[in-house]
């Protein structure tokens, strides 16, 4: 995989992603107020096309008081991958929608919403996808606790 | 910065009335989530006006089983055990995708004997699938026969995977380095007996139900998805395939040993109900001839590299890997932090990510049609709520 020169690419257009070495594939950590910018120009730019959002999903770094949110992007043109990531604040875990540049986003970040607690800021029709809307907490969270659900192995 | 959140109660109600003329008033019609097209338990809600449809509303969630939480604390030998219950259609593809992702983070090599073994396992699985949702198809569209020889097949190809694998429908055989056992003395010679005899029902297939007129009408020119939705709505499989996206991972990034085999990708050439169909069924001729190069040349040695019961310790990381399963692309995110258990596992279902297009799909059409379309789409819930 050419994955270094894409890198490379990348951070000629947004000096602040940082590389992430123990990805398995060309990885970037963003901060989150440059997130969508830098998501708009790697769907636009044809140099990248990254035209579909294969998966969205979030990583609770409950120690750090961190939440990841992480995008695997595919480009149907190119046939190369990047993932891209950003940190927010677990307890305001606010990041823009991304909904309008890829349809998907809309229901991947509902999801994300509803087992994580990510707030998507502009999301058209932010709600819970899998759970019913009066649930407490979000289970996907390393503190959640329910005490008639849940066992954990020690 | 505050960020507002919606219930579904305001998402439906108060209908609006339409503003064309006095005498319409558009109303809702709630499907399921016992619905026999939602071939298992999905609730969906449809915005109508008269008999047009004018929204879709999915509402996921009743077999919601939290199979990500439960992998927290389960290592990835126990977890596989698991996968099968998402799609249970592509049992085997879900445990090779995760054995897959263990493997690349845990660097596990696997023997040839294994990938081969892999490889035409998932492809009878595959098969399988499809004559499952080719009778299923003619089911929900009126024609109950269709089911019953589409089960008839089923069976046969079941039978053959039950000797090996111990198990009909959740199946665990595939885990991280190899498989769980080796074949039955039996499987190569049942496996040949089998091919020429699908091969034939395949034929048979488009005699009794591909020419039907009354199929034809349902199918050709209705929901309509172009290839460039088809991508930023996310499908995959047959569905982007449909539309004119020839996406296959076995072929852009074979794993196994699709490599070795020569076989070919279909695609359609308008995206309706119609190229979803008859992509699959070419797929299903496909897979024969994948299995047809294969069955004769499995190699001798080991079918396991990783002792079995023990722990594979997943490596601090964040890994990706994904495989094609009879209905797209099964992505499994891996989070590691040295343990046996992975701190965050994530599984990016084919069906969570076809469902969705059926919003943009449905609208416009008659109430008949979301039937068609959604059984072209052959979503699977189980794969949709995990």
């Amino acid at each position: 995989m050419a994955g270094l020169t894409q890198i490379e690419d990348i951070r000629r257009i947004e000096p602040a992603a940082e590389e992430r070495p123990d990805a398995d594939r060309p990885a970037v950590m963003v901060p989150v107020d440059r997130l969508h910018g830098l998501m708009q120009t790697l769907r636009d730019d044809q140099a990248f096309a990254f035209d579909m959002l294969l998966d969205h999903t979030a990583i609770d770094w409950h120690t750090d008081g961190d939440i990841e949110v992480i995008y695997q992007l595919f480009s149907t043109l190119h046939g190369q991958y990047v993932q891209v990531s950003a940190k927010v604040p677990r307890d305001n875990p606010v990041v823009p929608t991304v909904c309008d540049l890829w349809p998907i986003a809309q229901w991947q970040e509902r999801e994300a919403y509803d087992l994580m607690g990510v707030l998507y800021d502009n999301h058209p029709d932010l709600r819970r996808l899998f759970l019913e809307d009066d649930w407490q907490g979000f289970p996907l969270r390393k503190d959640y606790t329910d005490e008639d659900m849940l066992e954990r192995s020690k | 910065m505050t960020v507002t959140v919606h219930t579904l109660h305001d998402r439906i109600s108060p209908p609006t009335g339409a503003d064309s003329s006095l005498q319409t008033q558009e109303y809702l019609i709630n499907m399921g989530p016992q619905h026999p097209i939602a071939h298992g338990s999905l609730r969906i809600i449809l915005r109508m006006d008269g008999e047009t449809i004018r929204e879709v509303i999915p509402v996921p969630g009743f077999v919601h089983r939290g199979l990500e939480k439960m992998g927290e604390n389960l290592t990835s030998l126990q977890f596989i055990h698991l996968t099968d219950r998402m799609d249970y259609l592509s049992a085997l593809m879900n445990n090779w995708a995760v054995s897959k992702a263990v493997e690349k983070a845990a660097g596990i090599e696997v023997t040839q004997r294994a990938q081969y073994i892999r490889t035409i396992m998932a492809e009878l699985m595959r098969l399988q699938s499809h004559a499952l949702w080719w009778g299923v198809l003619g089911m929900d569209l009126g024609a109950f026969t269709a089911f019953l020889y589409g089960f008839r097949e089923r069976e046969v190809i079941g039978k053959i995977l039950e000797e090996t694998i111990g198990a009909r429908l959740t199946m665990n055989y595939i885990i991280p380095g190899g498989v769980m056992s080796d074949l039955h003395p039996d499987f190569v010679r049942q496996t040949k007996e089998v091919l020429p005899y699908m091969k034939k029902m395949i034929d048979e297939y488009d005699v009794l139900l591909s020419g039907n007129v009354i199929l034809q009408e349902r199918l050709r020119n209705i929901g309509i998805l172009s290839g460039k939705d088809a991508i930023g709505y996310g499908c995959t499989g047959p569905v982007l395939r449909a539309s004119g996206v020839p996406w296959d991972l076995r072929k852009t990034e074979p794993y196994g040993v699709y490599d070795k085999v020569d076989f070919d990708v279909p695609v359609g050439s308008v995206g309706d109900n119609w190229d979803r169909y008859y992509v699959r069924m070419e797929e299903m001729r496909q897979s024969i001839r994948i299995i047809e190069q294969l069955i004769d040349n499995i190699p001798e040695g080991d079918i396991q590299t990783v002792k079995y019961g023990g722990r594979i310790k997943i490596p601090a990381g964040t890994y990706y890997d994904h495989l094609e399963t009879a209905r797209g692309v099964l992505g499994v995110t891996l989070v590691g932090d040295g343990t046996d258990k992975p701190y965050r596992i994530h599984l990016r279902s084919p069906n969570f990510n076809n469902l969705w297009v059926v919003t943009k799909l449905a609208v416009g059409w008659r109430i008949a049609d979301i039937i068609a379309i959604q059984s072209t789409l052959d979503l699977v819930i189980p794969d949709i709520d995990r």
